[in-house]
């Protein structure tokens, strides 16, 4: 690709393609990111580079929770300070690090890497829920909380794992749906109350 | 139809695409614009204003402003969310499957009013429907025939006369039946049973409030 009449030299315009490729930097941002790369230092370029092939060369997908990890097992999977028999089900590995960020959750995780959304094309096959269902069969789970996102695509998938897990006798939970810290009474919509006048708690 | 800078209207969510950090295209079905797609800034953050009130199959109040490129979503209140049809898991597959069907089916900006009616009646009877599937096929048939692809169910497409009660055919290239006379030189022709067809007619000759009534063999239903 070429970028405008701009004679680029030959590497410079290879990275200018690269970075191109990333989601959100066009043409422009491209070839202004190459050529600050180019200004860098040395050290500081070579450590980008090293990071970017260890980031494909270093991760492995957990066998057991399907997250991205350094080891596999990951270290949640192994750890002996986790509850072994609570498993929380997510849909992708930045839902699993806001969990983390609480630091209120000792149990372990499932990464699903999608939810069900019929209009892309995406149905159970290709979710990680054979991986799912392997783990809590072998496993000694007692409950297993659903926490994939309040829409419907979510809805629909924690349905859909609640009606797999149903034959199985263990608890399955859902995260609680209501009232976001600073947010404001006016602008929820009548779902979101619905769920919240339900889930009152005493003070 | 040539919309205001700023513009209310109503509308019903048929589909949701990520856009950027936490905005979010999405795809409307609207009385008066037919279908049209806008831009939600920010409906992905809990704490959104918005978001709530733009869930997929969810009908709202929208205040929307002309974009350079998309329109934007300025406000916001829902009207109907359908909440029994999105608690419970086959109700919801037959929803995405008539959203779905109506974004296929449907070109931008195109107003049609009765498509608009038709999906709200369809999606109000679907969250109460003992049976689902008379719900699809009453959408599907109403769909086909208020974009102008009504099957023609009354007289054979070959030789113009009325059908008569028998086995006769059926081929949706053409867009209608054939009597067994006719129907030698169609290329793909199925047989429709009287029953089926007697169904076909009622549903594009009914709206909800009667079609609901229908009582259906379980083979006719797909």
């Amino acid at each position: 690709m070429r970028i405008g009449f701009m004679p680029a030299a030959e590497p410079v315009s290879r990275l200018i393609e690269e970075l191109g490729k990333l989601p959100g930097i066009g043409p422009k941002s491209a070839a202004r990111l190459a050529y600050y790369l180019l200004r860098m230092p040395e050290t500081e370029a070579r450590s980008l580079a090293e990071a970017i092939i260890a980031v494909k060369d270093e991760t492995v997908l957990c066998s057991s929770c399907q997250n991205i990890a350094d080891s596999d097992p990951c270290a949640i999977c192994t750890s002996e300070e986790r509850h072994h028999n609570i498993i929380c089900v997510v849909k992708e590995p930045l839902d699993l690090l806001a969990l983390e960020r609480t630091g209120r959750y000792k149990g372990l995780y499932h990464v699903l890497h999608g939810v069900l959304s019929p209009m892309d094309g995406i149905g159970p096959g290709d979710l990680k829920l054979k991986e799912l269902m392997e783990r809590i069969e072998t496993g000694s789970v007692e409950e297993v909380i659903l926490a994939t996102n309040p829409n419907l695509e979510g809805e629909a998938t924690a349905m859909y794992i609640q009606r797999l897990l149903s034959p199985l006798g263990l608890r399955v939970t859902r995260l609680a749906r209501g009232l976001p810290v600073g947010g404001d009474l006016e602008y929820a919509d009548e779902v979101t109350l619905t769920h919240a006048l339900e889930g009152r708690q005493p003070m | 139809m040539a919309r205001p800078r700023v513009y209310k209207t109503e509308a019903i969510v048929l589909k949701r695409i990520n856009l950027g950090e936490a905005d979010s295209i999405i795809t409307l079905y609207t009385p008066n614009h037919g279908k049209i797609r806008a831009v939600a800034k920010g409906v992905r953050r809990l704490k959104s204003k918005l978001g709530g009130h733009l869930d997929l199959l969810t009908r709202s109040a929208l205040l929307l402003a002309q974009g350079r490129n998309l329109d934007i979503i300025t406000q916001s209140q829902s009207i109907e969310s359908f909440l029994p049809l999105k608690s419970d898991l086959n109700r919801i597959s037959c929803a995405f499957y008539v959203a779905e069907l109506l974004d296929q089916f449907t070109a931008e900006e195109v107003e049609n009013y009765p498509i608009y009616r038709l999906l709200n009646a369809d999606l109000l009877w679907l969250c109460t429907a003992r049976n689902s599937a008379l719900v699809l096929r009453h959408f599907e048939l109403q769909l086909l025939s208020h974009l102008g692809y009504q099957p023609e169910l009354y007289h054979c497409l070959g030789c113009k006369s009325p059908l008569t009660p028998q086995r006769n055919l059926f081929s949706a290239i053409s867009g209608g039946s054939f009597c067994p006379d006719c129907a030698g030189k169609e290329p793909v022709v199925r047989p429709i049973s009287v029953d089926a067809l007697k169904v076909m007619r009622f549903l594009l000759s009914n709206d909800h409030t009667s079609a609901r009534r229908l009582r259906m063999r379980s083979d006719l239903s797909h």
